[in-house]
């Protein structure tokens, strides 16, 4: 397992060393062609510095901004106790060296992602989506993959590679735009030049050129033939922690059958994803200028591994489907003693509907933002706004008086309003627990709003409805006679 | 002159590669340790869980009386094992029992609709699993640190300083090698 790490790592890294050049020929090209013969060095050390601003920054800053980007809430084991239970057993699988946070994303799309630069300090990201479609077995199978992302130090590595690229591009974009709008200019200096044999100069500006467009197509397709290497290697991994290929072989299969997108992924974030989640309609995801191997085959990869879980029987079934060479190292193979599968745990022959599924879904999102849940004694769960003021309800079905916990509602609610500075409100809530007013004659009346602000109706008052002006909360007013 | 400083440098070298083999050696060694007081954090944590299992299906089971028994009686000999082996024997015992009484909650709907008893099925289930994936990284852990005790160059080192191979956590029954099946599907 440690020399397999090895291995890919130095694999990696020469790949990483051909981008490298990429940047450094490029830089030295378009500096000669712009400045003259010395200029080579002087753009050199400019792309550099780009590269080495970039990367800085995705170093120090590059976890929180991906958990920006996504839209993930870290929560606490009480939301979700079998998510968090699930990654410590990964974790103790891995034995990474400390508890991984745990992150939700807020999406009816099935996806998860990890990040984090070392296993000190990562993070694993899954949606609302996938803990709502995936059984137990499933999502260890996913939140293994990830688990192997971090193990194998993808995260660090594709960020960099990721970066790499995106200077790549950012340079030789420059560079052309550069010589399409100030064409004088260039001409102006060819014509100069000329007088000290201007032949070689005009050499390298038509290579620069050719360089500047084909740099960023080569570099992606470096990029991506990293980024889907890394993804088999994962869920090689992830077998092997797990034991169970059918776990996450299924998962990926209820995950391809969503065609919900994620809205808030985008280009850089999409290879940290355990599928791709940018997909479109009829995209043959095979070909090379994909982030991700296509799922299919990676699940025909997991149904292949007949004889055990070890990265031996990975790499079996490997060749056997793709038909190509090897994926793991030789020396990765070697003295590992056979692994048998687990059999799997019962729970995995249930089905939830497909109203339960959404129901999961929203229950989630909702503990997410700080509401309660009362129970009724006729079973009926009652999801409680953290700004609920009131301090019993009836319950809608059997008219029970219901007494809510507003001392926890009130330190739930603090809380939120530090972190966001706004409470969230759940229209669905408020409309059901709307009050209601009953008038008792015509004269002059008050009565106290919800939030506890004095109303009055004077005699004149023939309306059905009174907003507070307060809360904002509305009041019907019935009137007293015709009751 | 020229012979003895390179003389002295090859010296130094080799010195600086061997202070750096015996180093990963002993940090191979803390490692396997390491992960074998994960097991041992992990079968307390099943202890600590059992009392409050009964507790919560006592109510509901009147009958089993003897089914609760056998998982307290198994989990007060397990946590009096002294010895790996005694361990071993003592855990898979506890394992047996408590599938077992997990079998009986089958016929009982109202127990299983307990919320309590829900999030306890849960604990249980992920603590099952975390004693797997510990004995199984302790195992790795172990293959590993055996393989460089015995491998050229390393083995050079393991021999001068005494480094002992490590035993593999292994079950005496094959059947307690998986966690026990526990159906926690509702029907």
């Amino acid at each position: 397992m440690w020399e397999l790490i090895q291995q890919n790592r130095r694999k990696s890294l020469v790949l990483f060393f051909l981008m490298g050049c990429c940047l450094v020929l490029l830089g030295y090209l378009l500096g000669a062609s712009y400045i003259g013969p010395n200029g080579g060095m002087v753009s050199v050390s400019l792309a550099l510095i780009i590269w080495l601003v970039l990367s800085l920054i995705s170093f120090f800053a590059g976890d929180s901004i991906v958990l920006g980007i996504s839209g993930a809430q870290e929560i606490t084991p009480d939301i979700h106790p079998q998510l968090f239970n699930v990654v410590e057993e990964m974790k103790i699988a891995a034995s990474l060296p400390a508890m991984p946070k745990v992150y939700i994303i807020d999406s009816a799309a099935p996806n998860a992602f990890a990040t984090g630069r070392k296993p000190e300090t990562c993070a694993i990201a899954v949606t609302a989506g996938l803990l709502a479609r995936l059984n137990r077995d499933e999502l260890q199978g996913v939140v293994a993959h990830e688990t192997s992302h971090i193990v194998n130090r993808d995260v660090l590595f594709m960020t960099f590679a990721g970066i790499m690229l995106g200077s790549i591009v950012l340079i030789s974009e420059v560079f052309l735009r550069g010589l399409w709008y100030s064409g004088g200019s260039s001409r102006r200096y060819r014509s100069s030049s000329d007088r000290g044999g201007g032949q070689g100069a005009a050499i390298i500006a038509i290579v620069a050129i050719i360089f500047a467009i084909l740099a960023p197509i080569l570099a992606q397709l470096l990029y991506f033939a990293i980024s889907r290497r890394r993804e088999y290697l994962a869920d090689a991994s992830a077998v092997r922690l797990t034991r169970y290929p059918e776990g996450l072989a299924s998962a990926l299969a209820k995950i391809a059958d969503s065609d919900e997108q994620l809205p808030r992924a985008n280009k850089v974030t999409a290879p940290l994803y355990i599928v791709n989640p940018l997909k479109r309609e009829g995209e043959k995801l095979s070909d090379w200028t994909s982030t991700h191997p296509p799922i299919s085959e990676r699940i025909k990869i997991l149904r292949g591994m007949a004889q055990g879980a070890g990265y031996l029987d990975y790499q079996q079934s490997f060749s056997t489907v793709t038909g190509s060479a090897t994926l793991i190292p030789a020396s990765g193979l070697k003295d590992t003693a056979a692994v048998p599968v687990r059999i799997a745990s019962s729970e995995s022959a249930t089905k939830p509907s497909e109203k339960s599924l959404k129901r999961g879904v929203g229950d989630l999102v909702r503990a997410m933002n700080g509401f309660l849940f009362l129970t009724c004694a006729c079973g009926l769960k009652i999801k409680i706004p953290p700004d609920f003021k009131q301090s019993s309800l009836p319950c809608p079905r059997c008219q029970r008086e219901l007494q809510v916990p507003t001392a926890e509602l009130a330190t739930i609610a603090a809380g939120i309003q530090v972190a966001s500075g706004k409470l969230p409100t759940d229209p669905i809530a408020a409309a059901s627990t709307e009050a209601t007013y009953v008038r008792k004659g015509v004269g002059w009346e008050s009565f106290e709003c919800a939030c506890g602000k004095n109303l009055q109706l004077s005699p004149a008052f023939r309306g059905s409805k009174i907003v507070c002006n307060s809360c904002g909360k509305a009041t019907t007013i019935v009137s007293g006679e015709t009751k | 002159m020229a012979v003895l400083l390179v003389l002295l440098g090859i010296i130094v070298l080799i010195v600086i590669w061997l202070v750096g083999m015996y180093n990963s050696l002993v940090g191979l060694r803390n490692q396997v340790k390491n992960a074998w007081a994960q097991i041992d954090v992990q079968l307390k944590r099943r202890h600590d869980l059992i009392p409050n299992l009964v507790e919560t299906a006592k109510g509901y089971m009147q009958h089993e009386r003897g089914t609760l028994e056998s998982v307290t009686n198994a989990r007060s000999k397990a946590m009096g094992a002294d010895s790996v082996g005694d361990k071993a024997k003592a855990e898979g015992e506890l394992s047996g029992a408590i599938s077992r009484f997990m079998l009986v909650v089958e016929n009982y709907p109202d127990l299983k609709a307990n919320q309590n008893f829900l999030a306890l099925q849960e604990e249980l289930t992920s603590t099952e699993n975390k004693i797997a994936f510990s004995r199984q990284a302790y195992n790795d852990q172990v293959l590993f640190y055996n393989n460089k005790i015995q491998m050229f160059p390393s083995s050079i080192i393991a021999g001068m300083f005494n480094f002992q191979q490590s035993d593999f956590f292994e079950l005496e029954d094959k059947g307690d090698r998986e966690a026990p099946k526990v159906d926690f599907s509702q029907k």
